[in-house]
């Protein structure tokens, strides 16, 4: 059971998200969602696992570091090693060996911006595959139909995704072809028991096409929603106020996905306006770059500062990495070609973002959320000349003022 | 640091290094092999993957030539390079070069570490008086123990120098441990046993590693009857396949596929869902498949160093457990012929 009941059709989509506190200033919420393989604390950040792998870092790792669930991509493994040999594997979970919860997206966004020669009609994306060249069609049907394969426990419906940047009636037109593929998906769904369909909010940067879609989605009864085609080239004004229109107009009772955000700023941001789950592939691949996340922005460890720096990366920080080592043999290590500088920070990275969420969820729960945003931006950005306009605004726009 | 040995078979010596490390109170067993490192830390693998696997040795090998630049920094650190590169527990033993990156012979200078014990090094290349003047030599100088250089190369160096080496260690005390330098397979290993080496490099198994290899090779000399009744019957393929591989061995040495690893990137491994070895007890075995690993190499992710790095440690740490286990109970000479028969 996707929940806990025996609902078989999505009229009665199971609510999967328990609300435990609430922000009486903010949209700010702390919540459980319930899902097939357990638990998992809302707010919550879901690392990006790509190609059924988090990088370098082993299911043990994720699972220590207090992971309950994490991202797959279906553009990718849809390719390779492909939906037949993950069923035979006993699915994602299976393959990969990974206790806890999945997310897959539809292969949606990536069809759009990692391939040149993709085609959207009415029928679906039609693709040329980058490894051997074949001509596909991945439409709503066989999006879903992949993600049935691979047994993730949250399922995302395949959408007409369409860069933010993007302006005209195109944006109107994905909007709409968005809702008749939701519908399709939910047509093509043939595990509602095991796995939890999500929507996804299109419109773009223009509030009355959001606000369409809202309208029209939410009359579908799917377990929970997501905020999609931001988090692109727009610019963070436009981008809250739409996060803040969807927050504002999706049920109360289930989860809200904003998807592709991962920056600190923008998850305590965007908590504040009333988003559950977040993803981003930012905390894993800047560590790939030699970067540590710190509550007061990064760490270059790379550099040369750091060559003499005894320091752990963060002594506030419980993760293995901080725990044993300090900034200048990570440093050395980064120079070295031994992969395990990559993996350390990928540790520390993962340990940050889940940490933040973990002290965002308990500050909601204790009714300090306003005062632990105050600090956090504090810390981040010291001066409060400094603070990001968009911020500052998008906060007070839901009763935190940070002044 | 004292060594003190049990027995002696054939001239394979087994036995333990004592008063090891700082407080004196650590042992190493011989025949052993070192942890090999890149930069202070295991190839790939961060202290939590380290530890999952078993038979971790007790001494890490470091190499000056990746520490040398950071030379500065450890004076400053003041805390020793043990506590700076995460393994504040572990013995550490310093080589001049590494094994894996080829290094130009030279005069090269060393520095004296005043609580630390120095390991003399035996050159004279092919030349047998040169070499047991080295040899007679060191023996006089108050080292703690003796570094076998200038044997390693291609496979049929080896087997070249494996005279030369007897002759070399009959020139030493025997209270003394032996390392060797640059040579790394099972079968050689066994070779240098038996001519009185007790310490080795475990680089063999990173190399492996960074092919997308896993090592597959049997060291279960007293295998169940069953098992035996199988290899019976396997005898004629085995035959064409060993014949295959030492035409692969000699051709292109000793960085190419050797017949004691699997390729995990061949086509065949895409739908096998057993693990790399039947009964291994490493996380990899006990967690994955042939078909993952084969996934995590075509799609070139990070991974899959991770996972063969810690089976090929614990392999290989296994194979050396054998090694002591078979002289304790005199049955080192089925070991080589298993090994034998697989090389």
């Amino acid at each position: 059971m996707a929940a806990a009941s025996n609902a078989t059709s999505l009229e009665s989509a199971p609510r999967i998200l328990r609300l435990v506190a609430e922000c009486s200033r903010s949209r700010a919420r702390a919540g459980e969602l319930r899902l097939p393989h357990g638990p998992v604390a809302t707010p919550v950040f879901m690392p990006v696992g790509t190609q059924a792998t988090m990088k370098g870092i082993t299911a043990e790792q994720l699972d220590a570091l207090g992971c309950r669930i994490c991202l797959g991509n279906t553009y990718h493994l849809g390719l390779r090693p492909g939906p037949e040999l993950i069923q035979k594997a006993q699915g994602l979970h299976g393959f990969m060996n990974w206790p806890h919860n999945l997310l897959t997206d539809s292969g949606g966004f990536q069809m759009v911006s990692l391939v040149s020669l993709s085609e959207v009609t009415e029928e679906g994306v039609r693709f040329r595959s980058p490894y051997d060249g074949d001509e596909t069609l991945l439409s709503p049907e066989r999006s879903v139909e992949i993600q049935n394969a691979l047994g993730s426990d949250i399922i995302m419906q395949l959408d007409d995704v369409v860069s933010s940047t993007v302006t005209g009636p195109r944006v109107e037109e994905a909007m709409y072809r968005s809702v008749r593929w939701l519908d399709r998906c939910i047509a093509a769904h043939r595990r509602q028991d095991k796995q939890n369909l999500f929507a996804i909010i299109q419109g773009g940067l223009d509030a009355d096409l959001r606000a369409a879609c809202l309208e029209e989605m939410t009359k579908r009864d799917v377990p929970g929603f997501a905020i999609g085609g931001l988090s692109g080239g727009e610019s963070k004004d436009q981008f809250w106020r739409m996060v803040a229109l969807s927050t504002s107009r999706l049920p109360k009772d289930k989860p809200r996905y904003l998807m592709g955000v991962g920056y600190a700023t923008d998850l305590v941001v965007c908590v504040a306006l009333g988003c559950d789950m977040f993803d981003c592939v930012f905390p894993t691949r800047t560590a790939r770059f030699g970067s540590a996340l710190v509550p007061t922005g990064n760490l270059q460890l790379k550099k040369k500062q750091f060559q003499k720096d005894f320091r752990p990366i963060d002594p506030k920080c419980a993760c293995p990495t901080c725990q044993k080592h300090s900034r200048a043999f990570l440093h050395a290590l980064l120079h070295s070609d031994n992969t395990a500088a990559l993996h350390h920070l990928t540790v520390h990275n993962i340990a940050y973002q889940l940490q933040l969420m973990g002290a965002l969820r308990a500050s909601i729960m204790e009714k300090r959320f306003p005062e632990f945003v105050r600090d956090f931006m504090d810390t981040m950005y010291g001066d409060p000349t400094l603070y990001p306009t968009w911020a500052t605004e998008a906060l007070a726009s839901v009763g935190i003022s940070l002044t | 640091m004292k060594l003190s040995l049990t027995k002696v078979v054939n001239g394979c010596r087994l036995g333990k290094i004592k008063n090891l490390g700082k407080t004196g109170d650590r042992t190493m067993d011989i025949p052993g092999c070192l942890l090999y490192t890149k930069t202070g830390c295991a190839p790939h693998l961060t202290h939590h993957t380290l530890h999952s696997i078993h038979g971790v040795p007790a001494m890490a090998q470091l190499t000056l030539s990746s520490l040398a630049e950071y030379h500065e920094v450890l004076t400053e650190y003041k805390e020793g390079v043990g506590k700076f590169i995460g393994m504040p527990e572990s013995l550490l033993y310093c080589s001049l070069h590494d094994p894996v990156s080829p290094c130009p012979a030279g005069y090269v200078t060393n520095k004296v570490l005043q609580k630390s014990t120095i390991i003399g090094v035996i050159e004279g290349g092919d030349v047998m008086e040169e070499r047991l003047r080295s040899a007679r030599e060191t023996a006089k100088r108050p080292v703690g123990g003796f570094l076998l250089d200038g044997f390693q190369g291609n496979p049929t160096t080896l087997e070249a120098r494996l005279d030369l080496l007897s002759s070399v260690t009959a020139e030493l005390p025997e209270d003394k441990p032996r390392l060797i330098c640059g040579v790394s397979l099972p079968d050689e290993v066994l070779e240098c046993i038996e001519r009185g080496v007790d310490l080795f490099e475990s680089f063999f198994p990173y190399q492996v590693t960074e092919r997308g290899g896993a090592l597959t090779f049997s060291f279960d000399y007293q295998p169940n009857p069953e098992q035996t009744l199988l290899q019976q019957n396997g005898t004629q393929e085995e035959k064409q396949y060993v014949d295959q591989s030492k035409k692969m061995k000699t051709a292109s040495g000793n960085q190419e596929m050797t017949p004691f690893e699997i390729n995990l990137k061949e086509k065949k491994y895409r739908e096998d869902f057993d693990p790399l070895v039947r009964g291994c007890s490493c996380y990899c075995c006990k967690n994955h498949t042939r078909a993952y690993i084969h996934h995590l190499l075509v799609t070139n992710e990070l991974l899959a160093g991770v996972l063969l790095m810690i089976h090929n440690f614990e392999h290989y740490f296994g194979f050396f457990h054998s090694i002591r286990e078979a002289l304790k109970s005199d049955r080192l000479a089925q070991l080589k012929e298993l090994i034998r028969r697989q090389a």
